[in-house]
């Protein structure tokens, strides 16, 4: 592959490609919050994918597992909180 | 150091269920994910729940769905797994497994967020399936047949969003329309940004249909609307021509009917009388079955509503939700067709219940009405019920499950050969404290005593063409007891036997004759009553006797065999003698073929420590076929054929083959293959069973031939599934035993214990362990074994839970309540309510802050609760253990550590903290010695050199027993977060840390400092831990991986070398850290959440294995390997199994175990354990490979199981 030949196939355009397919791919000028909301994202994602561990917090708060579930998927939209007031803005 | 991994009981929880016609006929199975196993489930003639196929697929199942082409009669089930795969499954008949049909790769593997396999849909007629994932990607796959009626598959059409997280999707059911799915959906993307939180507080869920085109091979968003916030679940409504089509969607409180261009029909969720009224009330699973005109939904607190749609040309004019029963929390329901609802518990057994009504009547009962109805009142007014017994549902069958497993200890408390584990299992009112013991249970069915010590025992049919036993037959020293079977059993005297004398051997020879074996003679009684009477010559006895249907050779005192055989006309005729050179110790003869006259092999036991194989056929009579020497001598035989079968039950495609079976005298069982054409003997394997010899017996469990071996404990051994496996019966010492069928009873075992004649079942083959459960209170967080009088002390809590007295006192004042209303109108009502059993119906939910919690002494022995503290004021117990201070005037005391209204969020926190110390007063009794406050919450307490030692938050304490409260003497404040573990072995502490893993410490007495000298470099949550040896621990962290460390020799002795004990070098320590550290040796990933770990050895005399009890209510050991060989042929054998036989849900086996971390040094039994079902030439070519045959590979695998178990 020829990399001077296109400007497609730069670290960048690669970077970018990247960020779109999978979320949560970071970059240069990520800040904190961004990078908490994403580490968040995948914790409760990971949560309702292992059935062990969502039983192992549904012991823990005595709730159903179903409860635990719609309260981890819910915790999705603001995990961390609202997020910063942007500086350049 | 080598460790082998062996699943002992496999999972016992359900992630989900699903039910169809998998097999294609017209029974209704289910379809089980259990986590990592997939099992196929059945209810059987009786309602008995049984487990057809079980396979481990290594992955994570997350999800299950069953589809069917219009006019098929077969479903296919497709699995969401961890594995970045779709999966489609066929359920095969022939071979009872599962086939994978298609398995097609869309993303990385791992439970991850925006790889689908956490939701799955089908299009109800079955053309197209959807799998999506938790944000943004949704895959639809189009089904189709190609010309041989076989399943194809497209390839996926993306359905994604960006930015948009998923709560629920389903199929809609639009006839021959163009398929649609529908999914609740939000998009965050505008609240990431807002920092004003205005858009968070407008985002809103919407319920969107994606339309699959087939036309165009394309699928398009439809339409999209919002919907309420607190939707989380979409069920699919009938359409086409049985319904009215669209959705249902769960939210929190309500249940909305939605469809495209239709008005929502909303209805309030009837609320519990005692539900506090911040709690919302979500709908957790649901049932619906074509046969069924309603759907069945069950709310987070386990209560049943029966949802009806009313609808005519207009669409749907009503919704009606109708409370209908309480069962558990399920996070499954099936209804199957016979009137069926498997409900598979989130926490404790299972059940199955048949349904009595489908809950028409129209009685007061709480049911809720539509929007129509509501409008008219202020605001959302729900309606109100109280549960009530199961008036529409009876259980009918429970299936025993561990999950979760708490806290588990192998003792051998009850001084038994085997040690029991003692689990702690189970969640809030469906606690219990479980003994397990290795083996099959039995259930009793009869009890009698027998006027004397019987000396043997037979059961008999009259012809052999009848399907039940006509007599049971007991010998005594000089008598023969006859009784007949029929409505009840009771002595017979006129059925031709001899019975002023013992008998040798009793049973049906020929078609329809009867043999009775004496010391002195042969009694052959036909049909019609004549009796034929062979004596023996001389003075001379018969000592031992070997028979099948159709010949019989008995051995006469001083070594003289004498064979008999049945002739055309039905006369035991006398053929050939033979000499023996000594006394015979037992006989066996084969059984006969399949359309044969007569077997071929008989096995005669001598004295001299060898087994011989002698022929049978005219032409070479009494020829020695064959020769083997045993370490002891034989005392019963037996010839056991395991059936090829190439289908039905066991599954497996073996030949058929013939196993000699010899109980010898030192307790040994020795099993060798027997050549069905030459006689000659191979492959032997030997087991040592009990104390004494072993006798054995056939019997027939599941229509298959088994055997029963009667040593100082009784065994089963009994093809399950492909394998063969010897397990231990969990009844008394057994003397005698025979095979007993009767119209109660098809299948069950007469035996003879003592001076008692026992008729049982045996319930559950496949079974490793047998339970006896105690019920608890709350859900158990630990426990300790109270040394001197064997009592479990354990302690018990429950968060937002209201305490006993308290619920007492509600239930009194609405029992006045009603009283008062209605006088004694209602007092049935009420005597049937105030017996509600917890159990069933759980516990009402307090706030958070409340706490309930008590300390239990409980006799192992007998069940009883010694005494069961209470504690007061949301106080939590949390830590326990035995301590005996240096202070000897109150001996073995118990440290409890608790903490007020404790809170896990936003942030940890708590009023107060204590550690209580306890008295043993009258044996059983705690009395409450004093109380000290501490400043954070105590984890972990242990005992230590004299002292308590404490880990209070992240510090490490060490207390000394003063008369008012405990005193500090020294402490360590270096951890880095939270102490949930502490073990102690000389003057060396092994501290575990929440997030941090293990922390090695030293105590130096003389100069009082507790340092910390060694830890580990990753961060490990700790869930569980175990004290290896002095230098090595074993852990498991939530994640599901079990990891051992090890502090390195040199490194370790230098430290004990060491004056300072390396403390000068502990100063120096950098960036916060020990100054050594461990090394990991050992790393696996289980795949389920460990939460207790326990080195134990299970069988009598065998290596220490570390046990470990999981989450998903699973126990399985790590085994360490003895030699390097064993090492290097097992690491082989799973090497080829995984490229030969790749897991069956799509994930990559070595992926799968070092999901995490990579694996180090575990080889994974379960998978070579799944040797045996590969097909016969793939079992030879992997042989070949190994330069063994297939049947040796058997023996090993058989052989390190038993190492364990």
């Amino acid at each position: 592959m020829d990399i001077k030949a296109s400007d497609r196939f730069n670290i960048n355009s690669q970077l970018e490609h990247l960020q779109a397919k999978y979320v949560g791919t970071g970059h240069a000028d990520l800040n904190r919050f961004e990078w908490a909301v994403n580490i968040q994202r995948d914790s409760y994602a990971s949560y309702v994918g292992h059935y062990p561990m969502l039983a192992y917090f549904a012991i823990a708060e005595n709730e159903s597992i179903g409860r635990e579930r719609y309260n981890f998927m819910q915790k999705m939209l603001l995990p961390c909180g609202l997020p910063p007031e942007r500086e350049d803005d | 150091m080598f460790l082998y991994n062996l699943t002992l009981q496999k999972a016992t929880g359900i992630v989900t269920a699903i039910n169809g016609n998998f097999s294609g006929g017209s029974k209704q199975e289910i379809v089980v994910g259990r986590g990592k196993v997939l099992d196929l489930v059945c209810p059987d003639d009786s309602g008995k729940l049984q487990t057809l196929v079980s396979v481990e697929i290594f992955g994570a199942i997350r999800s299950l769905a069953q589809f069917r082409f219009t006019g098929s009669k077969k479903d296919y089930i497709v699995v969401g797994s961890d594995s970045g795969r779709i999966v489609i499954l066929e359920y095969n008949k022939l071979t009872n497994s599962f086939d994978k049909i298609h398995q097609e790769t869309f993303g990385k593997s791992g439970c991850r967020r925006i790889v689908p396999g956490q939701y799955l849909a089908v299009d109800p007629k079955g053309r197209a399936v959807m799998v999506g994932a938790c944000e943004k990607q949704k895959l639809v796959y189009v089904m189709n047949r190609d010309t041989a009626a076989r399943l194809t598959i497209s390839s996926p059409l993306e359905a994604h969003k960006s930015h948009t997280i998923t709560y629920s999707i389903c199929g809609v059911d639009c006839g021959f329309d163009n398929p649609i799915f529908a999914a609740i959906e939000m998009d965050y993307s505008d609240s990431d940004q807002d920092s004003t939180g205005l858009s968070a507080a407008e985002a809103q869920k919407h319920l969107t249909f994606y339309e699959l085109d087939l036309g165009l091979n394309h699928v398009s968003r439809k339409w999209s609307e919002p919907i309420d916030n607190g939707a989380n679940m979409l069920i699919t409504v009938p359409g086409g021509g049985d319904g009215p089509s669209g959705v249902l969607v769960c939210a929190e409180n309500f249940v909305i009917y939605k469809n495209q261009g239709h008005p929502d029909v909303r209805a309030l969720i009837p609320r519990r009388e005692d539900l506090p009224a911040e709690r919302g009330v979500i709908m957790v699973s649901v049932a619906r079955h074509k046969s069924l005109s309603f759907i069945l939904v069950q709310s987070e607190y386990g209560d049943i509503f029966k949802v009806t749609l009313e609808h005519g040309n207009e669409g749907v004019t009503e919704l009606k939700i109708k409370y209908f029963d309480t069962i558990p929390v399920t996070c499954s329901m099936c209804v199957l067709k016979p009137g069926y609802l498997f409900a598979a518990s989130e926490f404790g057994d299972h059940a199955l219940y048949q349904f009595q009504s489908t809950g028409d009547e129209p009685d007061a009962e709480s049911s809720s009405t539509t929007m129509m109805e509501l409008e008219t009142e202020e605001g959302f007014q729900p309606v109100f019920f109280k549960p009530r017994r199961l008036k529409n549902l009876i259980r009918v069958d429970q299936v025993q499950s561990l999950m979760p497993i708490m806290d588990m200890k192998v003792y051998n408390i009850f001084e038994e050969e085997t040690p029991q584990i003692f689990s702690l299992c189970g969640q809030g009112p469906r606690s219990s404290l479980r003994i397990l013991r290795p083996g099959l249970g039995i259930s009793e069915m009869a009890t009698s005593p027998l006027p004397g010590v019987p000396n043997g025992v037979w059961t008999i049919k009259k012809n052999v063409n009848d399907e039940f036993d006509a007599y049971i037959v007991v010998s005594f020293a000089s008598a023969t007891l006859v009784l007949s079977i029929g409505e009840t059993v009771e002595e017979v005297s006129d059925s031709g036997f001899l019975d002023t004398a013992a008998s040798l051997a009793v049973s049906l020879i020929g078609d329809d004759s009867l043999m009775q074996v004496h010391p002195s003679g042969i009694r052959h009684i036909r049909e019609d009553g004549r009796i034929n009477e062979w004596r023996t010559p001389g003075k001379k006895t018969i000592t031992k006797v070997g028979y099948n249907r159709l010949q019989a050779v008995i051995a006469l005192s001083g070594g003289e065999l004498i064979y008999f055989e049945v002739d055309m006309t039905g006369q035991l005729m006398e053929v050939e003698k033979h000499e023996m050179p000594g006394d015979v110790a037992c006989l066996d003869i084969a059984p006969v073929p399949e359309g044969r006259r007569r077997s071929r092999f008989l096995a005669v036991g001598s004295y001299d420590n060898t087994i011989r194989i002698l022929s049978l056929d005219p032409d070479d009579c009494f020829q020695v076929l064959s020769l083997q020497s045993v370490f002891s001598p034989p005392e019963s035989l037996l010839f056991l054929e395991i059936q090829a079968s190439t289908g039905g039950e066991d599954g497996a495609d073996h030949p058929a083959s013939l196993f000699l079976n010899a109980g010898l005298q030192n307790g040994v069982l020795f099993r060798t293959v027997v050549d069905m054409v030459t006689g000659q003997l191979s492959d032997s394997r030997s087991r040592f069973l009990g104390l004494r010899a072993p006798k054995l017996f056939p019997v027939n469990v599941r229509g298959r031939h088994a055997m029963l071996c009667l040593s100082s404990r009784s065994w089963l051994g009994y093809m399950y599934q492909g394998n063969f496996f010897l397990t231990p019966l969990t009844c008394g010492i057994l003397e005698f035993a025979a095979t007993f069928s009767s119209d109660n009873c098809a299948e069950g075992i007469v035996a003879v214990a003592a001076e008692a004649l026992k008729v049982f079942t045996i319930d559950k083959l496949g079974e490793t362990f047998h339970q006896t459960v105690f019920p608890l209170r709350y859900t158990p967080r630990k426990f300790v074994l109270q040394p001197k009088r064997k009592l479990l002390v354990m302690i018990e809590s429950d968060q937002r839970a209201f305490k006993a007295e308290e619920l007492e006192a509600a239930q009194n004042e609405c029992f006045h309540a009603l009283q008062d209303d209605n006088g004694n109108l209602h007092m049935e009502e009420v005597s049937e309510n105030s017996e509600l059993s917890d159990e069933q119906y759980g516990y009402p939910k307090a706030e958070v802050k409340n706490w309930v919690s008590c300390i239990r002494v409980l006799d192992p022995r007998t069940g009883e609760t010694m005494s069961c503290l209470e504690l007061e004021d949301n106080e939590a117990a949390l830590s326990i253990c035995i301590v005996n201070f240096n202070d000897k005037d109150y001996g073995t005391l118990l440290a409890v550590g608790t903490a007020k209204s404790l809170q896990f969020l936003p942030k940890r926190s708590f009023d107060a903290a204590y550690i209580h110390i306890y008295r043993f007063v009258d044996g059983g009794k705690l009395e409450l010695l004093h109380k000290t406050q501490v400043d954070g919450v105590p984890l972990a307490l242990s005992h230590f050199q004299g002292r308590l030692l404490a880990g209070i938050g992240n510090v490490l304490r060490l207390y000394d027993l003063g008369k008012k409260r405990l005193l500090r003497k020294c402490e360590n404040k270096l951890f880095p977060s939270t102490i949930i573990s502490l073990h102690c072995y000389r003057d060396r502490i092994y501290v575990g840390d929440i997030q941090e893993s293990f922390h090695y410490c030293k105590y130096r007495r003389d100069e009082n400092q507790l340092y910390i000298f060694a830890d580990d470099f990753y961060p490990r949550w700790l869930t569980a831990s175990q004290h290896v040896d002095f230098d090595t621990m074993a852990g498991a962290d939530k994640f599901g991986n079990v990891f051992f460390v090890r502090l390195p020799q040199d490194v370790s002795d230098e430290i004990e070398e060491d004056p300072t004990g390396g403390k000068i070098k502990w100063e120096q320590c950098k960036l916060n850290g020990a100054p050594n550290k461990v090394e990991e040796i050992v790393q696996f990933h289980v795949g389920d959440v460990v939460s207790s770990l326990q080195k134990a050895s299970l069988t009598p005399g065998g290596v220490e294995c570390i046990l470990y009890g999981t989450v998903m209510g699973s126990l399985g050991a790590f085994l360490p390997f003895s030699s390097r060989d064993d090492v290097d042929f097992f690491s082989h054998l799973e090497m080829h199994m995984r490229q030969e036989h790749p897991p069956l849900c799509g994930r990559d086996h070595m992926a799968y175990r070092s999901a995490y971390f990579p694996v180090k040094d575990v080889i994974d039994g379960d998978l070579c354990e799944q040797f045996p079902t590969l097909p016969m030439d793939l079992q030879k070519k992997i042989a070949e490979d190994l330069e063994r045959s297939p049947a040796e590979i058997l023996k090993k695998l058989e052989e390190i199981r038993n190492k364990i178990i």
